[in-house]
Order: C-alpha cells, then structure tokens, then sequence
C-alpha cells in the first residue's frame, strides 16, 4: 500500500452561515502532486478546519439519469480511506442511486446514464467511466444489501462463491480465506460446526453477516452498505453496528442510512442528501451536533424526513 | 366529519355473515366435488382397461412381438420403440428448450424482435400435431434423408413439446426471486455464471415439470409418427446400442425402423376380431403405467431437489 500523502482542509469561508437554499456547497478538487497520490482540498463554508482525509474515492461532479430524469445532480464528495461514511436523507433522495454507481448495480437496467467521474485511488481509474467494465468494478467493489439475500447453498458455499469466480480451486486455500471471512464477519464461533448446513437455516441477523463475510472474502477496496440493518431486530442491528466499527480499520465503508442515530453512532463522515442534490458533508460529530446548513439541522432535528 | 352509513344490526350482521361463509363452504365442497369426479374417472377408465386385457397379462405379453394369433401377440416392439423414442425426444427438446428458455429470460433485450420470437413459441403449442408429422416428413424423412427411422420420430416428437418446455422453464426462472441476481452480480459474477450457478439450480424443478409435462404429451401422440411411417408389424428390435466389441456403443439403433405402443394400440383396435381388442385394453393399461411411471420418477427427482438444498 503505497503511503497517502495528507489532504489539509482548506480554511475558506465561502458565504457567512446563513440560511441558503439547497445547494451544493462543500466542493472537493483534486490537484496534482509530485507524490502521484493527489492531494484534495476539501472547502468548507466553514472557519474551522476539517480533520485531514486520506481520499479512497474522490466523487467529482456525478450525474445520474434514469431515462430523461436526473436523479443525481453534480454529486463531488471525497470519500475516506479505511474510514466509514454514511449517507443520510430522506427518502427518495438519491442516497440508494449514489451507492449503487459505486458498483456498477444501475448497467443491469436498461436505459441509464453516468456523467462525471468516481476516481478510484491508487490507481485511478474511473468507476462510471464508459470504457471500464463494470464487472471488474464489481470485483473490487462489494455490496451488501437491505435485505439479507444469501444463496441457497451452504454456509461455505456463500462465503466462497466469491473466491471461485476468481479462480480459486484449492480447498485448502478456500476454507482457511471463508474461516478469515467468517471471522471478520463476527459469525465464525456461530458457523464453525455449521459450515455445510443450508445458509438459509440461519437467523435474519446471522443471514446479513454471512452476506457481510461474503463480500469481506473477496477483500474489496470499498464496501458498500445499503440500509443494511432496516429488515433486522435491535440485538442484530448492534451486532452488525458493532462489526461495521471493526471493519474501519480495515477496509473503505460507505453505508446508507435511513436511521440517523445509527448513522451518528458508526460514521466517521456524513453526508447528507436531500433530492439528488448534496447538501452537507462534514465530519459526523460535526453534522451531528452544530451543522452548517438550516437544511440539515431541520432533518437531524426531524423538523421533515 | 362523520362517515355516514346505514348501521346495521347485529342480527343481520350475523345472517349476513352465515350467508357469507355458506357460499364459501359451498365453494369448497364444489371443488372438491370436480376434483374426485376426474380422478374417479381416471380410476373408472383404467380399470375397465385393466379388465378388459386382464387375460393378456404377463411376461410373454411384455416379450413377444406382434403376431396374427391374438393370444400370441405382445408388445415388445412397441414398448421399447416408444421407450427409445421417449430418449431422443427428451435428449434434444430438454436442452434446446432450456437454453431457448434461458436466452428469452435473460439475454434477450426487450424489443419487437424479441416479442415477435415469444409470441410464435406460445402460438407453436398449438399446432396439430398432424401438421408437425407432414412438416417431419417432408424435411426430416425426405429432405434430410433420415428415413423412416427412431431418429426422425424423436426429432417430430421434440419439435412438439418444444414449446411445452420453453414456457415452463421460463415461468420457472421468472420465479427466480432478484436478490439473488443482485448478490451474485454484486461479487462480480457475469451473465452466465449467474445463470449457471444459480437461476439454473434455483429453476431446476420447474424445469423437470415442464420435462414430465412434455414427455407426457408426447409418449401418447400417434398422428405425427403415423405420417413418418412407423410400422405396425414389426417382428424384430432395433439395432442394440451395446455392443460386445470396440467401440461398445452404437447408434444405428437411431436408424431403424420402429413401431409405438400407440400405434400398436391402434391398428389391434382396427380389426374385428375381437381377441384383438383385449390386447389392445392392455397395451393401454401399460401405457397408462409407464406415464406415470415417468411422472413419478420426475416428481421424485423434484422433491430430492426440493429437500437438497445445497448443490
């Protein structure tokens, strides 16, 4: 892993903090460096200095259409490395369509339309670029979704279902990579004695981990998580919420939330989203307890959702 | 603001609720009523078939061929012509229909190309079946020079239950819920791994049933394999597939004349003389037994498939 040079944010107070309308403020722009990594300055509206950020994905300018609509409008958000980010809004306002550019999900509906850029770091390259295919994308990208889906086959069959489409045939290789999985998933004590019973045998909460160690074995550069915890009781929720902590070391999360509280909990940066348009980025804690714009206070203070 | 309503008493409340559940139980008793009356007269038809060719019963029935003597004659030809025959169909329609099937569901894009392909495959269900027996005829036995052969019948055959197959396994792979899709392409899975490793598996028995429900059909039709010429006097069997030297398997069974256990069916029911018609009656208690002999293999294979959850 070649060492990040640190991003500063820049002090530049944009506009004093006042009311404004739902706008996209806070801008990111990459600029080059003698290092090769590029060093982003990420501006905002803000005398204080947000914490630097090392740059896993830099989003610049997104705009995604479904048919004519646009339903994603000029998205630039850094995301960090090896730190969770969550994304926040009320429904219908794009946070689901965002996550989904990361890997690629929309080129399986007719009919859509990527404009701007994900760049990828270290190696640059462009998620929704037009000549990058999607499902190398999808090779470095996992996801794990709302709904707990794993496959009817056998606990040791989901987990490594991901390794054999890469290639991997040796035996010994697959069980010792679904073990580290399993165990990075916090289900391995539960599965261990189990790990050639049906997947579908397992509770709703223990069925979401396993698609977590699923998408943990093919040891992604980012992993996505959308509303992972909505279809889960509280005990299962705190459980994964606690794995997603654990997780921050060790690989890029971007989560979904429709919970704020869940989203104060585990995130490191927040971004709120309101009708396909950015609002605020910022650092959670920030967000959370004094954030800049009217807009986001209302929703964190459930004045609308 | 109040909702204005004719309030009902708890008396007519409960008469009308009676009422209600009257027709239900009406409902119920109704279908249950259809539903013994056809298998009542499945159960009368194959038990006057089974007391009609009661006196033919039994193993020389099984191993003799078609003689001029009633009491001689027996069924062997048919019955491993039919089986034979039965082979090819499912060997070709099965994975043709399937793959046809899987390529509607999954590669095609939605336009007018595509629609005008459905609409034929479901418009081809109800061709006579004549009509496939003139087509087989004039292109596989003339055309294509097959002859008069197993081959050429099992092919007819397979034409005909073609699309019974390619609408079954598409109603099965439709059933085949999205999540799963999205979690095998979200590893990086393409197209046709996701089809291989999981909707393939996932259909499987509604594949199998769109198999029985085929093969079903077929083993009865009579009129296309009347028209590319089985016989209905044969005195010997195809050509063995076994054989004792090198290279152990042939196929030239796939060339030979044949006869069906419809067919045999058929021409004892033509003649006046009335042993015939006794040996017709067990042919077709037979026949009724080796359908659902196949139907009950298939649906054995299902409920394994069904309880064995990992693959």
């Amino acid at each position: 892993m070649q060492p990040m040079t640190e991003a500063h944010g820049a002090v530049r107070a944009a506009r004093p903090a006042q009311e404004s309308a739902l706008s996209n403020e806070s801008s990111a722009k990459p600029s080059a460096t003698s290092g090769g990594t590029p060093r982003i300055t990420v501006a905002v509206d803000d005398t204080r200095q947000m914490r630097a950020l090392n740059v896993k994905a830099a989003v610049d300018n997104l705009n995604f259409y479904y048919g004519t609509h646009r339903a994603l409008k000029n998205l630039t958000i850094p995301i960090a490395d090896k730190q969770v980010t969550a994304l926040i809004g009320p429904s219908g306002c794009g946070k689901s369509t965002f996550l989904r550019c990361f890997n690629r999900m929309h080129d399986l509906q007719p009919n859509t339309r990527y404009e701007g850029s994900i760049t990828l770091h270290p190696d640059n390259l462009n998620l929704v670029g037009p000549g990058v295919d999607p499902i190398e994308v999808r090779m470095r990208i996992g996801m794990v979704f709302q709904k707990p889906n794993p496959f009817p086959k056998s606990i040791f069959e989901n987990v490594a279902y991901g390794l054999r489409l890469r290639g991997l045939r040796n035996r010994a290789t697959l069980a010792e990579e679904v073990e580290k999985a399993l165990r990075g998933a916090a289900l391995w004590d539960e599965a261990k004695d189990r790990l050639q019973d049906s997947a579908l045998a397992l509770s709703g909460g223990q069925m979401q981990r396993l698609c977590i160690a699923r998408a943990l074995a093919t040891t992604p550069e980012i992993l996505l998580f959308d509303e992972p915890t909505s279809a889960l009781d509280p005990i299962a929720t705190a459980k994964i919420e606690e794995l997603i902590s654990t997780l921050r070391d060790q690989v890029t999360v971007l989560i979904v939330t429709h919970n704020m509280q869940q989203a104060a909990r585990v995130s490191d940066y927040t971004a709120f989203m309101y009708l396909g348009e950015l609002i605020e980025f910022d650092e959670a804690a920030k967000i959370f307890t004094n954030p800049n714009k009217k807009a986001t206070e209302d929703y964190i203070t459930g004045r609308y959702g | 603001m109040s909702v204005s309503a004719a309030t009902v008493s708890p008396e007519q409340l409960r008469s009308g609720l009676t009422r209600r559940k009257l027709m239900d139980q009406i409902f119920v008793v109704a279908g249950l009523a259809v539903m013994l009356g056809c298998l009542a007269i499945l159960a009368v038809l194959f038990i006057d078939l089974v007391r009609d060719g009661a006196p033919r019963f039994g193993w020389d029935f099984l191993t003799n061929f078609a003689s001029r003597r009633a009491e001689k004659a027996g069924i062997l030809a048919a019955w491993v012509g039919t089986s034979l025959i039965m082979l090819v169909t499912a060997v070709c329609a099965v994975p043709v229909g399937v793959m046809a099937a899987i390529y509607l569901e999954e590669y095609a894009p939605k336009n007018w190309f595509t629609a005008v392909v459905e609409i034929n495959v479901t418009n081809l269900a109800g061709v006579p079946s004549i009509v496939y027996g003139l087509l087989a005829l004039g292109l596989l036995v003339h055309q294509l020079e097959l002859g008069q052969s197993i081959l050429a019948a099992g092919l007819t055959l397979a034409l005909l239950i073609l699309p019974i197959v390619i609408v079954a396994t598409r109603e099965s792979i439709r059933s085949v819920p999205n999540a799963i899709r999205e979690a095998a392409y979200g590893l990086g899975a393409t197209r046709w791994e996701v089809t291989k490793d999981h909707v393939l598996p996932y259909s499987t028995g509604g594949i199998l049933t769109g198999m029985i429900l085929g093969l079903s059909r077929a083993i009865g039709e009579t009129a296309p394999i009347i028209t590319i010429g089985a016989l209905s006097f044969i005195a010997f069997l195809p050509d063995a597939p076994i054989k004792s030297e090198f290279p152990f398997v042939s196929f030239q069974w796939l060339h030979d004349p044949f006869t069906a256990m419809p067919i045999q069916m058929f021409n004892w029911v033509s003649r006046p003389d009335q042993a015939f018609q006794s040996n017709a009656a067990a042919a077709g208690a037979i026949l009724l037994c080796m359908t659902l002999a196949m139907n009950g293999v298939a649906i054995f294979i299902r409920y394994r498939f069904r309880k064995k959850i990992n693959w």
